[in-house]
């Protein structure tokens, strides 16, 4: 919403300075978003008389124009208009100007020869229009030397309001300098909006065929023996102020009334609209060439104003064309309506129209303003352009009442209440009373009975009173206070397991050398169906581009092509991690949280690149294992109870990835190496690692009743330490051959390590080697070698029986 | 014998220990001397069949000669084993320019986004306030309705809204455009005193320099029997000082307009720019930071409390801005690139981890 100081004075007695205005505006919830004045754009244009224009002597189109900007020297400029004449007054710039419509700042020049010092200007080039045929002709009278924009009333600074949609009534200028007004910046002038007699009935019909809600009135006039054409200065001045193109006074004046008093109103060509008009909705197939010359197709929901041969006006959004009123028209039917917020929304939403008066009617315009609206607009049009008003034809819906004003009962303590600030009682009535509300004595000590005007809406109840109060009486008033603790003393902890594990697994991640990547919630349809996703309940109806349509199911595809993202930046192999939600569905228990980590090309945990000491080496499956099994040892999962099995979902490579889980059903997530036809998809060059853990998924520690650790044993005695290498089939799987050695005494054999795993030239076809070494840890005595001897025997005996390994001779 | 023939056999001895110049050959020479059938182990054998007067005088010459024998050979294996392991330690010498692997936790990150709500998690904790969380996929209703958002209400529109399909009974849900109904789902679940945080992922669709369709938001939460404004200004301001890590803030309430707050205000933060650099608590530019409001009585009714009973307020704020204006991000979009770079470079060590008692950014 803009509006500039002249126009405000025009509703508001005050000798307040700009800066205080646009201060209080938006102390009070006017919120000003910017004062920009348009004659700063125009600095260095002057008046200009043109004293002499010769022919150019190398340039046929040409002239060299001698010039009195008002210096008292005149200037040579060359210029190349066609209108430019001796002895007009057009618009000078001298060397050195910025020029807004070209975007250049003029230099001294030499045009074909000819020293030229400055310009006259077009009108274009100062984009104030977009004609650029000839310089301005500025009429005789134009005083030279002076700067254009105040001559053309150009320098009035705009104050732009970034209006909430709750104030309908700040939509208007009026609104705002009642606002003002109220908050001790002047007093709001009366306004005339008497009724204007009518000399004859309205001649037009007009039939209401909606439902009583959509057109709760629909005032009507007209207007005979109008002239139409330019409006007078004062007027096209107004409207150019804030933006608005004069178009003609007809016109002007309902543009006027849309910002003056935030009433839209519509006129009609009367000659142009045959028959009564029938406020209905539109009908299938309808369509309706508005004002902005564009064509609308219409569909049932949305409220017409038809006449007998067609549709004339998109009720409350835009008018049509056809009956439109131009330079021609002589007899004008100015209408005054009412209309419903919601549908005026919707049908401006579904037309894709956003007009001054769709704006208004879709907050709401105040409904007791409907016929002044329409007087003051009907004397505005018989100042201007003269004729003979008929009467106010106004047509209500049979049966319907208007709403009473709404009364709220007040008690002032409400505003101490919700504010901590205490604004007496007589405070609080003077601000509701200056911004128009009603206040009259309540029931009770203390109470008030407040009758809302009928340009608020917005106000509901006690809460909105307080806003008022607060707004007008300062916000800067409110003192901060110390919210006390709800129980004293030392913070508690606050965080759930789930949310502290979200922490821990980031710390932990971003530690074995991952870097954090926060990725989109929503994934193209391809990956999302490629990881397990793309169920059409997830798929985004108005996703805002094609690769963002579908939410993600995993954390993977994110990560991997955020991966190739980097890659084709030429910033090498990365090491990724992210946590975060993933969707299984759109119910609200469907949502988990993954931590999911990929390392690509030769980012493995030793860090990514080459390096003197050792070659580059490809990721592979150990180093998803090791992340994985890291994370979940810092989320104080005991390694000992996870279970490693072969297999994983179809992106990952079949033979190289596992599925990680607690017993044979309690899947916790996959690692692995990912399948190649999945990165091919991608368009990423592999190998990709990865693994990703549902966190919602890990089992709770149990509870404890201490924080005590279990005792600690530490034997004095030494352990000792055996080697033992088997022969085992290929297939067999090295870790059983670890865990059955395990098994073979649990109180002595405290730790099995794996050393070897061999299958090259010398093992025998189809076999391969393990080699392991025991530590035994003796617990009350040394064991003796006929002790140890035997502890071996069941050792071997139990790998054998287990896994089918051979001991080496 | 004559104490001349011990004299050059001290000399002959003491001359070959210091002429040996290894180890094995300074060995040699102590067996030649010392050694069972050596020089000086010789003469000690004479001693045996001396007479008392001859093995009086000749004694202590000989066993003089072999002390000095044996302390010149003793030296003389330091020095050799000295002067051998300052040869190994010269032969040992390295490129000490050769550059070392960065440890794991210096080559890791966090994310900004994360490190900051850890941030306000320990400064809100610290308050005591809770961490509520919600999904991601709403339903009109938590996302709207219940926020005092009417169908048709142009306030809806402002939020570009991104949807589901309808499901089969013609539910359309939606991504939620804020993380307001984390506070719908709070006041239905929980009783009054309520303290609460709720921060996540938001979503709209819109897309420029400073909107991303996917972003972050923290809101804040109190209902009880007397919260109000003063309250809610002296949480913001604690909360900025601490967040900001500065003395003092100093800032400004607009009263404003959201649907699920009466009275609503935003609230700017009063700042120096200097170039890239935001400073707080000084300058005279204003920027706003966050919105925020007495909660409505509808919101309160549609909660299922009475309005005349408990109250209390609310607040919202965008975790990607408070984030940026902090560590001096340009640009929204980053954020969501995952470009190394950038994460190498806004991001944060994992052991940066922030705690009220050693400072939040250290």
């Amino acid at each position: 919403m803009k509006l500039t100081l002249p126009w405000l004075a025009a509703h508001l007695e005050t000798t307040a300075p700009l800066a205080t205005i646009a201060e209080t505006l938006t102390r009070i919830g006017l919120e000003v978003e910017g004062i920009e004045n348009p004659g700063d754009r125009l600095k260095g244009f002057v008046v200009a008389h043109v004293l002499e224009a010769k022919p150019h002597p190398n340039a046929d189109r040409l002239r060299v124009c001698m010039v009195d900007v008002g210096t008292g020297s005149p200037v040579q400029v060359v210029c190349g208009a066609p209108n430019a004449r001796a002895d007009m007054k057009s618009v000078f710039a001298a060397a050195g100007t910025f020029i807004p419509g070209k975007n250049i700042t003029l230099g001294q020049g030499v045009i074909r020869g000819v020293e030229s010092n400055g310009m006259l200007c077009s009108a274009a080039e100062l984009e104030l229009s977009n004609d650029h045929d000839g310089i301005i002709d500025l009429p005789a009278d134009a005083s030279v030397g002076m700067a254009y924009a105040s001559y053309a009333r150009l320098d009035s600074p705009v104050i732009d309001i970034n209006l909430t949609p709750n104030r309908p009534d700040a939509a208007g200028i009026r609104g705002i300098a009642r606002d003002l007004a109220a908050a001790g910046l002047g007093t709001l002038k009366p306004l005339d909006a008497a009724p204007v007699p009518g000399h004859f009935p309205c001649p037009v019909s007009a039939t209401l065929d909606v439902p009583a809600h959509l057109c709760p009135k629909f005032a009507l006039r007209l207007v005979r023996g109008v002239r139409n054409g330019a409006s007078p200065p004062w007027l096209r001045d107004r409207l150019k102020s804030i933006g608005l193109r004069p178009i003609n006074a007809l016109v002007d004046i309902t543009n006027f009334m849309t910002f003056d008093q935030a009433r839209p109103l519509h006129v009609f060509d009367a000659d142009k609209v045959k028959g009564g008009l029938v406020i209905r909705e539109a009908r299938e197939g309808e369509s309706i060439v508005a004002l902005d010359g564009r064509t609308y197709g219409l569909e049932p929901g949305m409220v017409v104003i038809a006449a007998s041969q067609g549709i004339e006006s998109i009720a409350g959004i835009m008018g049509g064309q056809a009956s439109g009123c131009d330079e021609t028209t002589t007899n004008v039917l100015i209408e005054s309506a009412l209309w419903d917020a919601s549908d005026i929304a919707r049908s401006g939403r579904k037309l894709g129209i956003t007009s001054d008066a769709r704006y208004r009617f879709e907050r709401g315009v105040d409904p007791a303003f409907c016929e002044p609206g329409a007087e003051i607009a009907t004397r505005m049009v018989l100042e201007l352009c003269g004729g003979e008003a008929s009467e106010l034809a106004v047509h209500v819906p049979p049966g319907f009442a208007p709403a009473p004003p709404r009364i709220i009962a007040f008690p002032f303590a409400e505003t101490a209440r919700l504010t901590g600030v205490d604004v007496s009682a007589q405070e609080a009535s003077t601000i509701l009373a200056a911004l128009g509300f009603g206040v009259a004595p309540g029931i009770g000590p203390g109470q008030a009975q407040i009758t809302i005007p009928s340009w608020r809406p917005d106000i509901e109840g006690k809460a909105d009173l307080v806003e008022e109060v607060i707004r007008i009486a300062g916000i800067a008033r409110v003192q901060a206070t110390p919210l006390p603790r709800l129980d004293a003393g030392v913070a508690r902890p606050v965080l759930t397991l789930l949310q502290k594990r979200r922490q821990q697994a980031q710390r932990a991640l971003a530690s074995l050398g991952l870097v954090e990547a926060v990725t989109w919630s929503f994934i193209s349809q391809d990956h999302a169906k490629a990881f397990g996703g793309g169920a059409p309940a997830l798929a985004l109806a108005n996703p805002i581009a094609a690769d963002l349509s579908d939410m993600r199911p995993s954390l993977l595809p994110g990560l991997i092509a955020a991966a190739a993202r980097n890659a084709d930046k030429g910033l090498g192999d990365v090491a990724l991690f992210e946590v975060g939600q993933v969707f299984l569905g759109s119910g609200e228990k469907d949502q988990r949280l993954n931590a999911t980590a990929v390392r690509k090309g030769d980012a493995g945990p030793q860090g990514a690149g080459r390096h003197w000491a050792q070659a580059a080496q490809k990721v592979n499956f150990d180093d998803a294992k090791r992340d994985g099994l890291a994370l979940l040892a810092a989320l104080g999962l005991p390694a000992q109870n996870l279970q490693l099995v072969r297999g994983a979902p179809k992106w990952f490579h079949p033979g190289r990835s596992a599925t990680l889980q607690m017993g044979p059903r309690l899947v916790l997530g996959y690692l692995g190496e990912l399948h190649p036809q999945v990165l091919e998809a991608f368009g990423v060059d592999g190998p990709l690692v990865a693994f990703e853990l549902t966190l919602d998924q890990l089992p709770a520690p149990k509870a404890r009743a201490t924080r005590a650790r279990p005792r600690l044993e530490m034997p004095d005695l030494m352990p000792l330490k055996r080697d033992f290498a088997f022969t085992v089939d290929r297939a067999q799987a090295a870790g059983d051959v670890v865990k059955a050695a395990q098994g073979a005494d649990r109180t002595l054999i405290s730790k099995v390590t794996l050393f070897d795993v061999y299958d090259g030239p010398g093992t025998a076809e189809g076999k391969k080697s393990v080699a392991i070494e025991v530590m035994l840890q003796p617990r009350d005595k040394t064991l003796t070698e006929a002790e140890i001897e035997s502890i071996s025997r069941n050792l071997v005996a139990e790998v054998t029986r287990k896994t089918g390994a051979v001991l080496r001779g | 014998m004559s104490d001349t023939l011990y004299e050059n056999l001290a000399r002959q001895t003491l001359a070959a220990i210091n002429a040996a110049s290894s180890e094995s050959e300074l060995e040699a020479v102590r067996v030649a001397a010392l050694g069972k059938k050596g020089t000086v182990s010789a003469l000690l054998a004479t001693l045996g069949k001396m007479s008392p007067d001859e093995r009086r005088s000749a004694g202590a010459a000989i066993n003089g000669l072999k002390d000095d024998v044996s302390n010149a050979f003793e030296s003389r294996r330091f020095a050799l084993k000295q002067a051998a392991l300052a040869a190994r330690l010269t032969s040992e010498t390295i490129d000490i320019s050769l550059p070392a692997r960065d440890a794991p936790f210096n080559a890791g990150r966090v994310h900004p986004i994360t490190q900051v709500m850890d941030e306000l998690t320990e400064i809100f904790a610290d308050m005591g306030f809770t961490v509520a969380e919600g999904p991601d996929i709403e339903s009109d209703d938590y996302n709207f309705t219940k926020l005092n958002f009417p169908p048709g209400h142009p306030a809806r529109e402002m939020h570009d809204t991104f949807f589901l399909q309808p499901d089969a009974a013609g539910e359309r849900k939606l991504l939620r455009t804020h993380t307001s109904p984390v506070q719908v789902r709070t006041m239905l679940g929980q009783k009054p005193p309520i303290r609460v945080i709720c921060p996540g992922r938001t979503y709209r669709c819109d897309s420029d320099q400073t909107h991303t369709p996917m972003f972050h938001q923290v809101e804040g939460l109190v209902i009880d029997k007397s919260a109000n404004m003063g309250h809610l200004k002296w949480i913001l301001e604690e909360f900025c000082k601490a967040f900001f890590e500065v003395p003092s803030v100093n800032m400004r309430f607009r009263p404003s307009f959201f649907p699920f707050t009466e009275p609503s205000m935003e609230v700017d933060i009063q700042c120096r720019r200097d170039g890239h650099d935001i400073r707080f608590g000084e300058g005279s530019d204003w920027l706003e930071i966050l919105g925020c409001g007495m909660v409505h009585a509808n919101v309160l009714r549609n909660c299922g409390l009475d309005p005349d009973e408990v109250q209390g307020f609310a607040w919202g704020m965008g975790i990607d801005r408070i984030a940026m204006l902090k560590y001096g991000m340009a640009d929204l979009r980053p954020f969501f690139e995952a470009d190394v770079r950038w994460l190498n470079h806004y991001g944060f060590r994992p052991l940066d981890f922030p705690t009220l008692a050693g400072g939040l950014s250290g």
